[in-house]
């Protein structure tokens, strides 16, 4: 008798269907993966799975008896809990409160909070799970990926039968994402049904027993790892042949340096130090990658390059001009162009149509405004010429931008930062979220760029993205620089090591 | 001794104070929660009248209409702040425009205005009112006796109130999941708390504790119905949550600093201090200004200890 049974699941929103009739099964001490591209309805199912959403049609079945959840309390009750890929915690709780936090069984039935007690009951679990964390440290204070051992400790404490996991390894090195992995093979030994969503092809064949592949918020199919491979998969989810992402042999003509860092230092938004003393080199032509795990100082290096925040030491020279830095226009003028991290709210203004965001930068050009007013025709020529050479899919120039699909809105914004031929590029996570044909676009955007005689930096927490694109390698750790390697050579190992801060080579 | 300003100045401070007190705690609980009221003024002005209306119509021995009377003003205060609640939580209307257009509504010139003329509460003397708690003997003790011996019931409930809040925020179940509420309220619904009746029961209640501030006023301070008799303390407290860092012990120590100020053109006056009053009268809300505009910067309200979702509301996960 499986643990988790979905029949016919159907969710329709405005204008979409997320589900449509899904069927999904995972086993008892099972470690299922969920596998799908964005918008495949993979959040939709597990929001479904933890009573977030009510199935507009179909069955959940637990353990072989039908169940119907109104709200997530239902589907904890039922002992299921779920690690979100943004976590649920409250920062300024500690561990402790974090963990016991809604829960109405037993001890926690009662009206008073006894922290020894909790704290001690945290600390045993932590230990016999080897995931052990501080019960009293606030969780603001925690790594991210100590974070989401709290969030696996709440499941632990409520002793959930079935936790699901979405996209649990991107905010971990390699080496972190093996001890979860660990972890997770030892909860389901103990006869939990572990559910691993994931778009990680390696990942998955790695660490689950079974995989169920959504497409177009239908189950494609359900395989044994054993039987799969990454290339099979990747043509399930996307219904065609792909190359998974692999070096592609580029023309290199190598320039004179374009961008460099000397010692650059900033503060990051809560008043600490977020980069310290970094000194980088890009020269033209060339693709640096800046590895890390997420919270390294990747976005303050990106905002201080691009004049978004203030330097306090150091300097910036482009094309042998130093900056004075802070200054977003100053480093538009210089050439450096910015898709920055979140595309929807600094890549674009989302409620402005996709022409007005075309000429966020060059709205000052006189071939754009003549004086005070902006000549219409010609913005409007422009973003229809940049829809049709970068081939985004929309209803015109007059939609909001808000509107488009990630990838779409991707294009727009290469679009715009390409138009003004910058010298630089700093590409921030420019494939987070996007499916696999927008990941092969931007890609080859990139590598346009390169081959262009751009210095292109692209920041990624992707290593399989890094070990495809860069020329070289540079790792960030707690805002510094500690170690550059050759995208020939290096290996997901030794890029995991330094993203974890060893500097030392390990015996 | 007991006629020196600095006695005269602190007995003051606990008497306006008290009002102060409650409805800076009504609002501290509903902040907390992640809901701002703005409408408090209103609130402590609908209490303040229906507390009167009470104490002036219900037969019956003076402390039982007194307790009654509060009970009443608690009740009408919480109804408007069920108004507010509705608003936001349900309807999502933006906390600020529901607060303000709720004392607009309810304050001076509007329903509590309206409730005086209508249940004719002007001018009437009041038929009982808060006196003083403890026996004569005494409120004649040197240096204690003003300031506290000499006080009303209404004061010590306070101080309960006051424990009772910090309590129940630091030791309690509800208290976590109430901070969780009005932190990351998107952690409290996955781990199974009910956001939208943790918002609903907490503003409620802080509207309550509103109502009381109010009938404070009509009930011991100036036991009668004055159009408009808070004359403002409401924003104050919304203030002195913020100068309070949202901990209920600084409510205490805050609503008896502003309280000073409160009752300080009333001492001076009646020891005929002519420098002229209404210089004296503004200074709470300079103050009041003052304490807003250094922590109103965001990053300074996340410093301070500001709920995390403050004044937005919750949402669960949109497509």
């Amino acid at each position: 008798m499986p643990a988790v049974s979905l029949h016919g699941i159907t969710k329709r929103f405005p204008g979409v269907v997320a589900n449509d009739g899904v069927e999904f099964e995972a086993a008892e001490g099972e470690v299922h993966a969920l596998l799908g591209e964005n918008g495949a309805g993979k959040s939709t199912l597990s929001n479904i799975l933890t009573g977030l959403y009510r199935p507009d049609e179909g069955t959940v079945e637990l353990y072989g008896e039908r169940v119907e959840f109104d709200s997530p309390r239902d589907a904890l009750d039922a002992g299921i809990c779920m690690v979100h890929q943004h976590f649920r915690l409250v920062p300024p709780f500690t561990v402790a409160e974090n963990v016991i936090l809604g829960d109405h069984r037993g001890e926690g039935g009662r009206f008073l909070v006894n922290p020894r007690h909790i704290e001690r009951r945290v600390a045993e679990l932590g230990e016999r799970y080897r995931i052990a964390v501080d019960p009293r440290a606030r969780v603001w204070q925690l790594s991210l990926g100590e974070q989401q051992r709290v969030e696996i400790l709440k499941a632990l404490y409520r002793e959930a039968k079935i936790l699901i996991l979405d996209e649990p390894t991107a905010v971990l090195t390699p080496q972190e994402a093996e001890s979860l992995f660990v972890t997770l093979r030892a909860m389901a030994d103990e006869g939990r049904t572990v559910i691993f969503i994931s778009h990680k092809l390696h990942e998955v064949t790695a660490v689950a027993d079974r995989v169920t592949v959504l497409r177009g918020g239908k189950t494609v199919a359900t395989v044994g790892t054993a039987d799969a491979t990454p290339q099979s998969l990747a043509s399930l989810m996307v219904g065609r042949e792909v190359d998974v992402a692999t070096r592609v042999p580029r023309e290199m003509t190598i320039g004179d340096a374009v961008l460099e860092l000397e010692g650059v230092g900033a503060t990051g938004d809560r008043g600490a130090e977020a980069l310290h003393d970094v000194s980088l080199t890009v020269r033209s032509g060339e693709i640096v990658a800046v590895a890390g795990v997420a919270g390294n100082g990747q976005r303050e290096l990106a905002e201080t390059i691009t004049g978004m925040r203030p330097t306090t030491t150091g300097r910036i020279v482009v094309g042998g001009k130093a900056l004075k830095g802070g200054d977003s226009r100053e480093a538009i003028h210089a050439g450096i162009a910015h898709v920055p991290e979140d595309r929807l709210h600094t890549g674009v203004a989302p409620s402005l149509s996709i022409a007005s965001n075309t000429v966020l930068k060059s709205y000052r050009g006189t071939h754009i405004a003549r004086g005070p007013m902006l000549r219409l025709g010609a913005i409007k020529e422009r973003a229809l010429h940049l829809i049709s050479s970068y081939d985004v899919r929309t209803s015109g120039p007059n939609v909001p931008a808000r509107q488009l699909s990630g990838g779409n809105l991707q294009k727009v914004v290469l679009g715009r930062e390409f138009s003004g031929e910058p010298r630089v590029l700093i590409a921030a996570s420019p494939t987070r979220g996007l499916d696999v044909s927008a990941i092969e676009t931007v890609h080859r955007y990139i590598r346009e760029g390169a081959t262009g005689g751009m210095g292109i930096i692209l920041i990624s927490e992707d290593l399989d993205e890094i070990l495809a694109l860069a020329d070289r390698i540079v790792v960030m750790y707690e805002g510094r620089i500690v170690g550059e390697l050759d995208a020939e050579t290096a290996t997901k190992d030794a890029m995991g090591l330094l993203m974890a801060g060893v500097t030392e080579p390990v015996a | 001794m007991n006629n020196s300003i600095l006695v005269v100045v602190l007995a003051s401070a606990v008497t306006y104070g008290t009002p102060l007190l409650y409805s800076a705690l009504g609002e501290l609980v509903a902040e907390r929660s992640g809901v701002l009221n703005l409408g408090v003024e209103g609130m402590m002005l609908v209490g303040a009248v229906m507390g009167f209306w009470a104490v002036q119509t219900i037969p019956g021995p003076g402390p039982l209409v007194l307790i009654l009377s509060v009970g009443v003003a608690a009740i009408a205060a919480g109804l408007m702040a069920l108004i507010h609640a509705f608003l936001v939580i349900t309807l999502r209307a933006n906390q600020i425009v529901s607060g303000l257009a709720l004392t607009i509504f309810a304050g001076a010139g509007g329903l509590s205005s309206y409730l005086g003329n209508d249940l004719n509460l002007a001018d009437a003397p009041a038929k009982h009112a808060f006196g003083a708690f403890f026996p004569h003997g005494m409120q004649t003790l040197p240096v204690l006796g003003p300031i506290f011996f000499e006080q009303n019931a209404l004061v010590f409930v306070a101080w309960v109130f006051v424990a009772g809040v910090a309590f129940y925020l630091a030791r309690t179940r509800p208290g976590l999941n109430l901070k969780a509420v009005g932190e990351s309220p998107a952690a409290a619904d996955a781990m199974g708390i009910n956001v939208t009746r943790y918002r609903y029961i907490h503003t409620v209640v802080g509207g309550a504790f509103a109502g009381i501030g109010g009938a404070t006023f009509s009930l011991a301070i100036t036991p009668q119905w004055v159009d408009g008799l808070t004359q403002g303390a409401g924003w104050i407290a919304i203030a002195l949550v913020i100068f309070a860092f949202w901990r209920p012990a600084l409510c205490l120590v805050g609503a008896y600093f502003f309280g000073a100020f409160a009752g300080l053109p009333f001492t001076l006056q009646a020891r005929g201090v002519t420098i002229a009053p209404e210089l004296f009268q503004a200074l709470p809300y300079v103050m009041t200004i003052l304490v807003l505009v250094t922590v109103s910067a965001a990053g300074a309200r996340r410093r301070l200890g500001a709920p995390g979702a403050l004044g937005t509301p919750y949402v669960r996960e949109e497509r």
